[in-house]
């Protein structure tokens, strides 16, 4: 074949190479490290191990660990347990299904529609349906939320919380105000404090009898008060930790976008008269959008992945009120149960893939049709 | 309403003219970011000054001001750098041996993609994709289950591989396209650590690797990617394709395009990744937790270590923590300098 075409220099052929050479190395590396661990770490949740002299076993089990989690023993731990769902909440549950229901049926009935596109929104929408079911269920009467629950909690409630503060700060931030290297400087810091290191920080700080706040506890008469015998403010102080640390994160990239829009249109709407929530409202949002639409993806993907709070703050008590999905994992670890342990993890990979993957497909890419217009 | 009454209100809500504030937004502006500062430095100081107390200062009741409300003592920081000394200094230097050369590599590694996949367009098989699973399961099952060394089981995935993509792969006509490839790898980033961290340690374990920091280099490098290849993908989406065309005009190749225009010219998206990458492999504690003992110790799992059984050391916490802030403070306040030097502005222009 090469005989007619004049010899290429070696140079010349690695050029042409290029644009392979310019991707395999992330590939492969993605390859290695993420496809290996996934398919291995599958065949673990699928199986039990076990410790014996000299070594260690792997028995086949099939789904016996995540029947486990979902129907068996550790029900508790994993879903929560269950407690009356009533009247109302079914009725909420039945406007949701109606509402997913009305925007499937658009979707099948638009030009664009494709095979994955209809399995992908029936996937969302019953895993969504699923979970509210399940948050009204452990959150009644006896119910009582498990890792999965508190996982949502912290992922939901955690990242709009951090998402409207860093938006404020941001906001405030880009104005013409003296000082703002200092706060910049400053509100950013709290990211760079290893993550071990805030829990045991945040342990100190809400110390109730010997913490800096304890005058303020024992002027209302809490100094014997626990916070962490109280699943419902254990949470909270486990996400107020979560939060300090990664508003930062969130307050940069939006402060950049705020900074990065044309000026000329904000100013000419300001001399038209339009208040602040309108200039905000028409033009600043809709640019800043896409850029936030990917912070928050990023933010969410991370929130997933909460241990080091939970751990060491509150060591998943009381009982297992704090426990997120990755603590769940890790102490079923611990216990050498890494069938179960996989199980866990795999369970929290799929609801996080469902979740990122929906926003990034159904209210992602829409921000960013939107600023591209 | 009365015009006197509502002059002052006017005086305090209507500013000057339309570039500056008004009175009150000011004093609630101000307000707001001092309180803030107040939340965000608040537990930095508390750190601080615990690095100074004595044991028996932490346990009596909170103190706040040093020299006013208790005496500081240096014992803790004399603890963790005298009487520890070389058992500081190793996870120290572990720490900013692994956490720079992984974050090098990953920003270097994450901006070759991110380049290419922001102007090159890529149609990988999606039959060759399936049978690259296929084959990893493949040696996977080999490995685990029939019991085979993992060379063996290596080579033979590789093998067939191979022969599937030369032999079958252009019977299979779906391919995928860029944004396929780059949710791919940002997906990669929601695979929660405990997932990946086991067959990691046993993938370590059979190459003799573990609790060095090749091994803690390369699997940070690898999380890290992701977040670089999305990130920097944003950075040279912005920059104009005139540029690279008028350079290849010129004759120069798709690497010199990317390493003399490209890279210069996304300094600060460059700056923004590389801090961003930077922190997250410097404090991070899961996976060092299982793949370092001794050798490659991080500072994160020291810090963790000063819980011992007499319950949690706060003084030599606090000095810890104090300490490692310092690399990335330093780190921060050099690269925030390049990221104030946006130059593609003047470039475009000129």
């Amino acid at each position: 074949m090469s005989h007619n075409q004049p010899k290429q220099g070696f140079a010349q052929r690695l050029d042409q190479l290029t644009p392979q050479l310019l991707i395999l190395p992330t590939v492969l590396i993605i390859l290695f490290l993420a496809i290996y661990p996934l398919l291995l770490s599958a065949y673990l949740s699928l199986s039990r191990f076990k410790l014996i002299s000299g070594g260690f076993e792997l028995k086949f089990v099939g789904i016996r660990n995540f029947k486990k989690l979902f129907s068996g023993s550790q029900q508790y731990h994993f879903l929560g347990t269950m407690g009356d769902i009533l009247f109302w909440e079914w009725l909420i549950v039945a406007f949701l299904a109606v509402g997913f229901g009305y925007w499937i049926v658009r979707y099948l009935r638009s030009a664009k529609v494709s095979v994955i596109g209809s399995v992908g929104r029936a996937i969302t929408v019953a895993v969504l349906l699923a979970l509210t079911l399940l948050a009204f269920s452990v959150l009644n009467g006896t119910g009582y939320p498990g890792s999965l629950m508190v996982t949502l909690f912290y992922v939901f409630t955690g990242v709009a919380i951090q998402f409207f503060i860093a938006l404020g700060l941001a906001l405030l931030c880009a104005q013409k105000i003296r000082g703002k290297h200092f706060f910049r400087m400053a509100f950013f810091i709290p990211i760079m404090v290893t993550p071990v290191g805030i829990a045991y920080a945040f342990r100190m700080l809400m110390d109730m009898s010997q913490g800096p706040f304890s005058p303020i506890w024992s002027a209302f008469g809490l100094a014997e008060f626990s916070w962490a015998a109280d699943a419902w403010l254990a949470r909270w102080v486990v996400l107020i930790g979560d939060s300090w640390q990664w508003i930062p994160f969130l307050f940069m990239v939006l402060l950049a976008a705020i900074e990065n829009q044309p000026k000329e249109q904000v100013e000419a709407a300001q001399l038209d008269g339009a208040g602040s929530w309108r200039v905000f409202k028409d033009i600043t949002f809709p640019a800043i959008a896409p850029v936030a639409a990917t912070a928050v993806l990023i933010r969410l993907i991370e929130a997933f992945k909460i241990i080091d709070l939970p751990n060491i703050l509150t060591n998943g008590g009381p009982g297992i009120a704090t426990e997120s999905m990755t603590l769940h994992s890790f102490i079923a670890w611990r216990t050498q149960d890494l069938g179960g342990s996989a199980a866990v993890g795999y369970s929290l990979l799929f609801v996080a893939v469902v979740v990122c993957v929906s926003f990034f497909n159904f209210i992602g890419q829409r921000t960013v049709a939107k600023g591209a217009n | 309403m009365s015009v006197p009454k509502s002059s002052f209100w006017q005086r305090l809500t209507e500013p000057k003219d339309v570039q500056s504030m008004s009175p009150l937004k000011k004093i609630f502006t101000y307000s707001v970011l001092l309180c803030w500062s107040f939340v965000v430095l608040f537990p930095l100081y508390w750190l601080f000054i615990t690095s100074f107390k004595l044991p028996i200062q932490v346990s009596d009741g909170p103190f706040y001001l040093p020299f006013i409300d208790f005496k500081p003592s240096l014992h803790a920081w004399e603890y963790i750098f005298i009487d520890l000394g070389r058992d500081t200094l190793r996870p120290y230097l572990n720490s900013i041996i692994i956490a720079s050369i992984s974050t090098v590599l990953a920003v270097f590694i994450g901006s070759m993609s991110a380049y290419a996949l922001t102007r090159i367009e890529y149609k990988p098989k999606l039959g060759s994709i399936i049978a690259f699973i296929a084959a990893v399961a493949l040696v996977v099952y080999l490995t685990v289950t029939v019991g085979m060394s993992w060379q063996l089981s290596l080579s033979i995935g590789a093998a067939l591989f191979v022969i599937f993509v030369l032999s079958f792969s252009r019977y299979f006509r779906r391919s995928l396209g860029n944004n396929d490839i780059l949710f791919w790898i940002i997906s990669q980033r929601i695979m929660p650590p405990v997932v990946s961290v086991l067959p990691i340690y046993i993938m370590f374990q059979q190459l003799g690797l573990l609790d060095t920091h090749f091994a803690l280099i390369v699997t940070y490098m690898a999380v890290n990617l992701p977040i670089a290849v999305w990130l920097m993908r944003d950075f040279f989406a912005k920059i104009p394709v005139d540029l690279e065309e008028s350079a290849m005009l010129d004759g120069a190749s798709r690497m010199r395009v990317f390493l003399t225009i490209y890279l210069p010219l996304a300094k600060p998206g460059l700056a923004a990744t590389t801090m961003l990458i930077l922190i997250l492999s410097w404090n991070e504690y899961l996976l060092a937790l299982f793949l370092s003992t001794a050798d490659a110790q991080t500072m994160p799992l020291m810090v963790a270590a000063q819980n011992a059984t007499r319950g949690p050391q706060w003084w030599y916490m606090s000095v810890l923590i104090v300490v490692m802030i310092i690399p990335v403070l330093i780190a921060a306040g050099f690269i925030g300098k390049l990221i104030n030097k946006g130059q593609l502005t003047g470039a475009v222009k000129g």
